[in-house]
C-alpha cells in the first residue's frame, strides 16, 4: 500500500545487512536495560525477513536515538524501526491504545486534547480556556480533518470508536 | 530569523498551560518580537503518528509550517517532540523535492503549499544561540539558588544529523542556561537518558516507559537536588504524573519537575503560582514556598 515501503525497501534503503551485531545498540538502548527491548535482535530480525513486523518489541522503542547515534556501521537503526512499524500498521497491527490517539487526532486535530480539568486551569492563570490551536479555530480543524482524508489516515488506523 | 511564532503543541496548552503562560512571559520580556501559531494542530506527534504512515506525518506537519511561512516567522517550539516532528518534516521537504511534491499535491487540497522558507527552532537553541548567556544574565532581577537536574531529552539533540546543536554525549547549552539564572546544575549518572515517554511508549506501554523513568529519577535522587528542569512538556509529564504513578505503588521520589520557560519566568521576578508551577500534578507545595513570592 502506498505511504509504507516493503521490508526489501527498508532493508536495502537503510543498508540493514551492514550490520555486524557488535551491540552497541542494546548496550545504549535505555528500553534494553530497563525493560526487554533487545535492539541488536530486532535488527537482525528485520534483516532476515517480514515477520518483524509482529515483534512487539518494535513498539518498545523510545526512539531517543542512542543506537543511530552510535552505531560503528552507521545505520539509522531508530528510522529503520519507524519504517518498518510503518509497515506493520498498514498492515493493522497498531496497538488499541495508539488507535485511540490516532482517533483523538482526527476528531480533534490534537493528539491529547482539551479537557474541563485543564481549561480550569488555564483560566486559574489568566489565560482563554482554549488555547490558540485547532480548539479555537474551527476552520483550522476542518482543514487538518480533510488534509487527513487526503492521506487516507482513517483507513490505516481505523475509524471506529 | 528573529521572527518567531510560537508552536504550542498539544502537551503545553492542554495538559501543562503554565508552560504556555511562561513561555508569553519570557519572550515579551527579552523583546522578542513574536504571536502565536493561530489555527495550529498537533505537530504530529513523531514516535506515533510517523510510525503509522510518513505521508501523513509529513502533510500535517507542513500544514503547521505553512502558517508560519504565511508570516515570514521562523517557528518556536517548547516541545523537544515538537520540534523533532517539525525540524526533521522541514528539512525532509527542503531536501527532498519528489516528498515536496508528494506533499503539496495534498496541502493544495486546502489551499496551501510549502515553499521551505523558514526554519524551526527549539527554545534552548534559540534563546542560547539568538539571546545568549549574557543578556539573559543581565535581565535577572531575582538570581535562583536552586540544585538543578538538567534533564535534556531526546530530540533536542537527536538525531545529530539533522540538528543545529553541538554535542550529543556531551552537550552544554542547556546547563550554561541554567546556570546564567543562579543556579547550579549537578552532574548525575545517566544525564542523558531519555525520560522513558517517546515513541509511543508512554501512550501504548505505560509500566515500560515507567520503568525507565523509575532508573532515572533513582539517579536524579541520589544527586540531591532541589527539582528537575527540562524544556519537553512530554518529559514534564512523564517526570511528573510518574511520580504520581511510582508514589501509588510505593515508591516516593517527590523532585518537583519544572520546565525552562518556567524557571526563567521565576528568575525574572514572576512567582511559582504565576508561572503553574503549583498546577503539576504532584504536589509541589514545599517548592513553591521554598521559592517565596
Amino acid at each position: 500500500m502506498a505511504g509504507a515501503p516493503s521490508i526489501e525497501e527498508v532493508i536495502e534503503d537503510f543498508n540493514v545487512l551492514k550490520c555486524m551485531q557488535c551491540g552497541v545498540c542494546s548496550g545504549s538502548c535505555p528500553s534494553g536495560r530497563q525493560a526487554s527491548l533487545n535492539v541488536r535482535r530486532l535488527v537482525r530480525k528485520i534483516g532476515r525477513d517480514h515477520a518483524a513486523i509482529c515483534d512487539e518489541s518494535l513498539w518498545m522503542c523510545t526512539t531517543c536515538y542512542n543506537c543511530q547515534e552510535r552505531c560503528p556501521r552507521g545505520i539509522a537503526i531508530v528510522d529503520v524501526i519507524l519504517a518498518v512499524r510503518s509497515i506493520a500498521a498498514h498492515e493493522g497491527l497498531i496497538l488499541e491504545r495508539h488507535r485511540h490517539v490516532a482517533y483523538l487526532l482526527q476528531e480533534h486535530g490534537h493528539a491529547v486534547p482539551i479537557d474541563d480539568t485543564h481549561k480550569e486551569k488555564r483560566m486559574q492563570l489568566g489565560l482563554n480556556s482554549l488555547p490558540s490551536t485547532v480548539h479555537s479555530h474551527p476552520d483550522d480543524l476542518k482543514d487538518v480533518k480533510h488534509l487527513l482524508a487526503s492521506c487516507g489516515f482513517g483507513e490505516i488506523t481505523g475509524r471506529k470508536e | 530569523m528573529m521572527r518567531i511564532s510560537l508552536f504550542l503543541g498539544c502537551l503545553v496548552p492542554n495538559r501543562y498551560p503554565g508552560i504556555e503562560k511562561a513561555t508569553g512571559i519570557c519572550l515579551e520580556t527579552l523583546g522578542i518580537d513574536w504571536k502565536e501559531l493561530d489555527g495550529a494542530s498537533c505537530c504530529p506527534a513523531p514516535g506515533v503518528f510517523r510510525s503509522f504512515d510518513e505521508p501523513t506525518w509529513l502533510a500535517l506537519a507542513s500544514r503547521n509550517i505553512t502558517l508560519s511561512e504565511t508570516d515570514d516567522r521562523d517557528v518556536l517550539t517548547i516541545c523537544n517532540g515538537c520540534y523533532g516532528s517539525l525540524a526533521d518534516a522541514n528539512l525532509k521537504l527542503k531536501n527532498n523535492s519528489l516528498l515536496k511534491e508528494q506533499t503539496n499535491s495534498h496541502l493544495s487540497q486546502i489551499g496551501r503549499h510549502f515553499d521551505g522558507t523558514i526554519d524551526v527552532r527549539h527554545i534552548i537553541e534559540f534563546l542560547y544561540s539568538e539571546i545568549g548567556v549574557q543578556k539573559i544574565k543581565e535581565k535577572i532581577v531575582r538570581p535562583l539558588d536552586l540544585k538543578v537536574a538538567v534533564h535534556y531529552g531526546c530530540h533536542m539533540l537527536k538525531p545529530s544529523s539533522s540538528r543545529a546543536t553541538a554535542s550529543v554525549e556531551h552537550p552544554s547549552v542547556f546547563d550554561e542556561l541554567v546556570e546564567a539564572l543562579g543556579c547550579t546544575s549537578v552532574d548525575y549518572p545517566d544525564k542523558m537518558e531519555c525520560c522513558g515517554a517517546g515513541g509511543g511508549v508512554r501512550s501504548a506501554l505505560g509500566e515500560t516507559a515507567l520503568a525507565i523513568t523509575e532508573h532515572k529519577l533513582g539517579k536524579i535522587e541520589d544527586a540531591d537536588v532541589d527539582c528537575i528542569v527540562e524544556a519537553c512538556p512530554f518529559c514534564h509529564m512523564q517526570f511528573d504524573a510518574g511520580q504520581v504513578s511510582l508514589a501509588g505503588k510505593g515508591r516516593e521520589f517527590g523532585i518537583p519537575v519544572i520546565h525552562y520557560s518556567q524557571l526563567l519566568a521565576l528568575s525574572l521576578g514572576y512567582s511559582a503560582e504565576d508561572v503553574g508551577i503549583n498546577l503539576n500534578e504532584m504536589d509541589c507545595s514545599d517548592f513553591c514556598n521554598l521559592l517565596g513570592k
